[in-house]
């Protein structure tokens, strides 16, 4: 126990000496621990914002839309096809596991006309199940009902924007708008919402599928299938969502008669594989903001060694009385990367309480943007290590130094 | 106990040599207390820490105990050092920022450390009759006194020899004789080999024998 104790003691002697120096040599390593702390904070933090908004939106939904069209090696725009059908959604739902709702979508652009007010919009046929495979909000009225959706009744609930386009400050509920050569009347408008990815109620006209089919002449395949612009579906454990997308894959191959070796033609994008995607890249942004930090951690280290070497210097004598003593070399080289670990392990535990408490007055203060932080164990961890590292690497060569002193030349020195 | 035969050394001086120390034999009994005298420049320091294995001779060989030592390595010497032999130098060489007691504790600590460290060095100190002084730093005390921590430093972990180089010399003369009556006495009471290197006849009379150096030789010998 005491031989453990006792170089620490010996280093804090070294160290309490000089207590100037000691405090700026410390502080270049907090400086470079605290900034790798709290820029690691920041990151994380706007990368958890970013996915609790993604998953938001539903980390369970995943959308089905067509391929590109492609013909004599020239491939169109993606969702140019017309191979999805409405008969491809019932197949999904009825043949592929762990689904819990799926709803065909079919879009149609129409100029749509309230007295005075007009505007071009894209009116959406969907059937009852997309208002919770969505996770829509009503902000009024209600959405449109089964039987409203049996009978191909010509109603719809708008997004709010839309509202505000056409209604201005009156009620639309019970009123009638136009869309195209048809009157609709409105029987919900859609609280508002954040867009993401393609997709925001907002803007959203949406009526029972029934009544599109009855307003426009849905195209059809050459098996008399209704084609559809998109499929959405929810899968009922987020578990499985490879195991789904793997599912609809094959069937959805099978239903088009697709060769092997033939591309699909229809994409599958699930919310999952986005926020998957987008966490990558924060990620990768979080390491940028880390290893920018880590340069001044660097600098730190350097300072170190330069306090180190300085501090070798000044105790050539004392080094050779140690030595005269009968210190080895190992005891002397020992000694001084204690001292030097000691410095930059005092600088990792300081930073880390600032980059710490530099990460909360971010969070409390609501500066960038109210993005709350997040330190986790492992940056806390890393920083330390990192820290107690860059004594050892940059103690090194010092206390080298100064074990490889000659005795007489040491005891000589002034 | 310490037998030179032929040693010589030579230090690079530049693109000249430096031939410090001749063809020097000498040999040294245990209990032995001896002291080199001889002017300036004339190797006495050189053969001090020769035998004190702070340096390795260029040719020639030294035997401590028997053994070669100017073959050993750094290591092996820094033990030998650690455990055989006790350094007393004319500028004390104690650490400033250490108490006595802690520079005394030093001593026993690179000898390989023992398990009462602290109750050995009070003794030391005790011993050179400052007991009451432990907590005292070397800036605190008086040159006399310093020499008289160092003394206890080296003499803590018991060492077969003590090596003295001109310890009276930074001391008035009232200290000195403190100190070369505390050297004596532990030689006579415990048997330890002491070798005094001093300008001092009047210290050297104390010794049982007188080496004289000269330009690296050895002039002469007396026997008192």
């Amino acid at each position: 126990m005491k031989r453990l104790f006792e170089p620490l003691v010996t280093a804090w002697v070294g160290v309490a000496t000089h207590k100037l120096r000691s405090f700026l040599t410390i502080l270049g390593i907090v400086i470079g621990v605290s900034a790798v702390i709290s820029l690691m904070s920041i990151g994380k933090g706007a990368s958890a914002e970013i996915l609790t908004r993604i998953e938001g939106m539903g980390s369970d939904l995943i959308t089905i839309t067509p391929g590109a069209f492609m013909f004599a090696g020239v491939r169109g725009a993606l969702g140019s096809t017309q191979t999805l059908t409405q008969q491809d959604a019932e197949a999904i739902e009825q043949q592929v596991p762990y689904i819990s709702a799926v709803a065909p979508t079919y879009s149609t652009s129409v100029q749509v006309v309230v007295g005075s007010e007009n505007m071009h919009a894209s009116v959406t046929g969907v059937t009852p199940a997309y208002r919770e495979i969505q996770d829509l909000e009503i902000a009024g009225g209600s959405f449109f009902t089964e039987y409203d959706y049996q009978r191909g009744a010509k109603v719809a609930v708008i997004g709010s924007s839309i509202k505000e386009t056409l209604f201005k400050d009156t009620n639309p509920l019970g009123q009638q708008l136009r869309a195209g050569s048809n009157i609709v009347r409105v029987v919900g408008v859609l609280a508002t919402r954040e867009g993401m990815f393609g997709f925001s109620p907002d803007n959203a006209i949406l009526v029972p599928l029934t009544a599109v089919q009855q307003m426009v002449a849905q195209t059809r395949t050459s098996q008399g299938e209704r084609v559809v612009s998109s499929i959405v579906l929810t899968v009922s454990d987020e578990k499985q969502t490879d195991y789904v997308i793997e599912q609809i894959t094959s069937l959805l191959r099978e239903r088009h008669r697709l060769a092997p070796g033939v591309d699909d033609d229809f994409n599958i994008t699930s919310i999952q594989e986005i926020s998957e995607a987008i966490s990558e890249t924060t990620r990768t942004l979080t390491i940028l903001l880390g290893a920018i930090a880590a340069i001044s951690l660097l600098v730190g280290g350097i300072g170190v060694m330069n306090i180190m070497l300085v501090s070798v210097l000044e105790r050539t004598r004392e080094i050779g009385i140690r030595k005269a003593l009968g210190a080895r070399e190992r005891d002397i080289w020992g000694q001084f990367l204690i001292e030097a670990i000691f410095l930059s392990f005092a600088g990792g535990i300081i930073g880390v309480l600032t980059g710490w408490g530099a990460s909360y007055a971010i969070s409390y203060l609501g500066v960038l943007g109210g993005i709350t932080t997040v330190v986790s164990a492992d940056i806390v961890i890393l920083a330390v290590s990192v820290s107690v590292g860059i004594g050892l690497f940059f103690g090194f060569y010092p206390a080298w130094n100064a074990s490889r002193l000659n005795p007489i030349e040491a005891l000589r020195a002034e | 106990m310490i037998r030179l035969e032929n040693i010589t050394k030579v230090y690079p001086m530049g693109k000249r040599e430096l031939t410090v120390l001749r063809n020097v034999s000498i040999n040294i009994e245990v209990g032995q207390l001896v002291a080199v005298m001889g002017p300036s420049g004339s190797g006495k320091t050189t053969m001090l820490n020769l035998i004190g294995c702070l340096d390795t001779p260029t040719s020639g060989s030294y035997y401590l105990d028997g053994n070669e030592i100017s073959r050993l390595g750094g290591g092996e010497l820094a033990r030998v050092r650690g455990q055989k032999i006790g350094f007393v130098f004319q500028t004390f060489n104690l650490l400033p920022r250490l108490s006595a007691l802690a520079n005394v504790e030093l001593g026993l600590k690179y000898a390989g450390g023992s398990d009462n460290q602290r109750e050995r060095a009070l003794a030391a100190l005790d011993r050179v009759g400052l007991s009451d002084r432990a907590g005292h730093r070397p800036t605190e005390l008086s040159g006399g006194e310093q020499q008289r921590v160092a003394i206890a430093r080296a003499l803590a972990k018991a060492p077969p020899i003590i090596l003295a180089d001109e310890p009276t010399g930074n001391l008035d003369s009232r200290s000195g004789e403190e100190i070369i009556s505390i050297l004596t006495s532990l030689h006579a009471e415990q048997g330890i080999t002491l070798l005094i290197v001093t300008h001092d006849f009047n210290i050297a009379q104390h010794c049982q024998r007188i080496i004289h150096l000269m330009d690296g030789r050895v002039e002469s010998e007396d026997k008192l």
